[in-house]
């Protein structure tokens, strides 16, 4: 009730207009947790307790079936080769759009965004007419692990590109300047200037790419074939599971999937502060 | 830093080069696969039953969940950026949760919620069927498109500050009047930004739909899942690089949207 007034300074106002000044009020608040609590949050509170119907044993005989472990493990490999590789190519690609002049420059930043608007179902099809059957460059990479690769490349593609680049826009010229008149090389201005300022929100970018990669379904869902224990991601692993009526399975996967996300962001997140800290220090 | 001009030049080669074998030659060929036997024979598999109910059934479920996550996310916005409550930062955390869910995960807690045994479950049994049919679909729709509305609209509330709903609220204002006059106006490209995010992804939302709707063709088939069933249960390639091409045509239309509301934005 009392932020109005707070916001105002300690203006004293008549009790009426307390909350009329753009605020929601205590209904407002109510209504969006009560909306949050609805659509989020009860859904994944109901994988939670399923998850654990059989007590932590059950949990971790779900988790731990071969083909579960094997799931989870393509996953997470894929998805850390994902990761990295969109890290160097993210950077080199912001660079470029940043420090570079080139006719058509404005397309090609354009359609950086194009994995975002382009539904997933559609980015497998994309990719499975070129490196499907009737392949036009004779690379056939269906049902391989390359396959998962390339899908995730094409739908994680912005995240790293568009959290650099801002931050390359701003970076400090004069510094890297001064650098260069004191006799530094271009490497040593990069790692020991550019890098530093790029790093906490190059961490923030990859994480997202790997959050995403872990959970990723539709891109990978044609050109994967997801095969047991060789292609299979964890989200197909979880739809199967859901289609074979086996609840505690499916719900015990999701669960580590969540978990091994939450982890990775955390740590990115820790790691980012750190040098944003050592930065201003 | 100065870069020789072998330097740039291998740096953007590099860069381009990148993307025009991961989007450009893979996009082309899509384009080429399904015009290569004429406009008219694509035509002929846009223009079937299934796929004009699935086109259908997936505007339906945009005009539902659009409005919804309008009304809420901007309720949302505003008591995030104006209220000063306990448990600030785990709301703040909730919002952005379906960015970290797996769209699966998504499908399959709606399954264990509303379906056979879930908490739910009650409702259907009274008749009112959730899984399989458009309020499940619905729901898997709004969970992952929840984030966007608040998340573009939040930073312009902090932006552009409450002294003018202050000053509206002093001047005898009531609540509605300064929403709709002051505050509205001025977070209008935000939200608009954030409506075109919402509906890019309510209409490509694949893998919660595939676990929630029955895909039967005609009822509960939306055309990500049309493209699916094209190509995997009817061997149909060509119908499915049809309704993809329909799909990444509006997505080639979102892509414009969003190019042209972030330069409005700027401008603002």
């Amino acid at each position: 009730m009392g932020t109005a007034l707070v916001q105002a300074g300690g203006v004293r106002r008549r009790p009426r207009r307390r909350t009329a000044a753009g605020g929601v009020g205590p209904l407002g608040l109510g209504v969006a947790t009560l909306w949050l609590s609805l659509i989020v949050l009860l859904p994944l509170a109901a994988v939670l307790v399923r998850s654990l119907e059989g007590g932590p044993a059950g949990f971790w005989e779900a988790i731990s079936a071969p083909s579960a472990v094997a799931a989870l493990r393509i996953t997470v490999l894929v998805s850390v080769i994902v990761a990295v590789v969109n890290a160097f190519a993210g950077t080199l690609i912001a660079w470029v759009l940043v420090r570079d002049e080139f006719p058509g420059k404005r397309v090609v930043n354009a359609l950086i965004d194009l994995p975002f608007a382009l539904p997933t179902i559609v980015a497998s099809i994309v990719l499975l007419s070129l490196y499907g059957p009737r392949s036009p460059i004779g690379l056939e990479l269906v049902a391989t692990k390359p396959a998962l690769v390339v899908a995730l490349l094409f739908v994680t593609l912005p995240f790293v590109v568009r959290s650099v680049q801002p931050v390359l826009m701003e970076a400090d010229r004069e510094a890297e300047q001064a650098a260069a008149s004191l006799g530094a090389g271009n490497w040593t201005i990069f790692r020991l200037i550019i890098l530093p300022a790029l790093l906490t929100t190059l961490l923030s970018g990859v994480g997202l790419a790997f959050a995403r990669a872990i959970g990723e379904f539709g891109s990978v869902v044609l050109i994967g074939g997801g095969i047991p224990r060789d292609t299979e991601v964890a989200s197909q692993y979880i739809a199967k599971q859901i289609e074979i009526d086996r609840p505690v399975n499916a719900a015990a996967v999701s669960i580590t999937l969540l978990l091994i996300a939450f982890a990775v962001l955390f740590v990115l997140r820790l790691l980012a502060q750190r040098n944003l800290r050592h930065e201003q220090g | 830093m100065r870069q020789t001009a072998a330097a740039r030049l291998s740096l953007r080669t590099l860069a381009l080069g990148y993307l025009v074998c991961l989007l450009v030659v893979p996009l082309m060929m899509i384009f080429f696969r399904t015009f290569e036997d004429g406009f008219a024979a694509f035509w002929d598999q846009v223009a079937t039953p299934a796929s004009i109910a699935a086109i259908y059934l997936s505007l339906v479920i945009v005009a539902i969940v659009v409005p919804l996550n309008v009304v809420f996310g901007l309720v949302t916005a505003l008591a995030l950026a104006r209220g000063r409550f306990p448990g600030r930062g785990v709301v703040q955390a909730i919002v952005d949760l379906p960015f970290a869910v797996s769209p699966v995960i998504v499908g399959a807690s709606l399954i264990l919620l509303w379906g056979a045994g879930g908490w739910l479950g009650g409702v259907a049994e009274a008749g009112f069927q959730v899984i399989f049919s458009l309020p499940g679909m619905v729901l898997a729709t709004i969970f992952v498109t929840l984030p966007f509305v608040v998340r573009e609209v939040e930073p312009v509330l902090h932006e552009i500050g409450d002294e003018q709903e202050q000053a509206a609220a002093t001047l005898g204002a009531s609540r509605l009047q300064t929403f709709f006059r002051i505050t509205l106006p001025s977070i209008r490209w935000g939200l608009a930004y954030g409506v075109v995010l919402t509906v890019a992804r309510a209409l490509g939302e694949f893998g919660a739909l595939i676990v929630v709707a029955g895909g039967v063709p005609g009822e509960s088939q939306t055309l990500t899942l049309l493209v699916h069933s094209r190509f995997i249960d009817d061997q149909n390639t060509f119908g499915a690089y049809a309704a993809a091409t329909v799909l990444m045509g509006m997505a080639l239309v979102t892509l414009l949207l969003m190019t042209v509301l972030n330069r409005k934005r700027e401008a603002a």
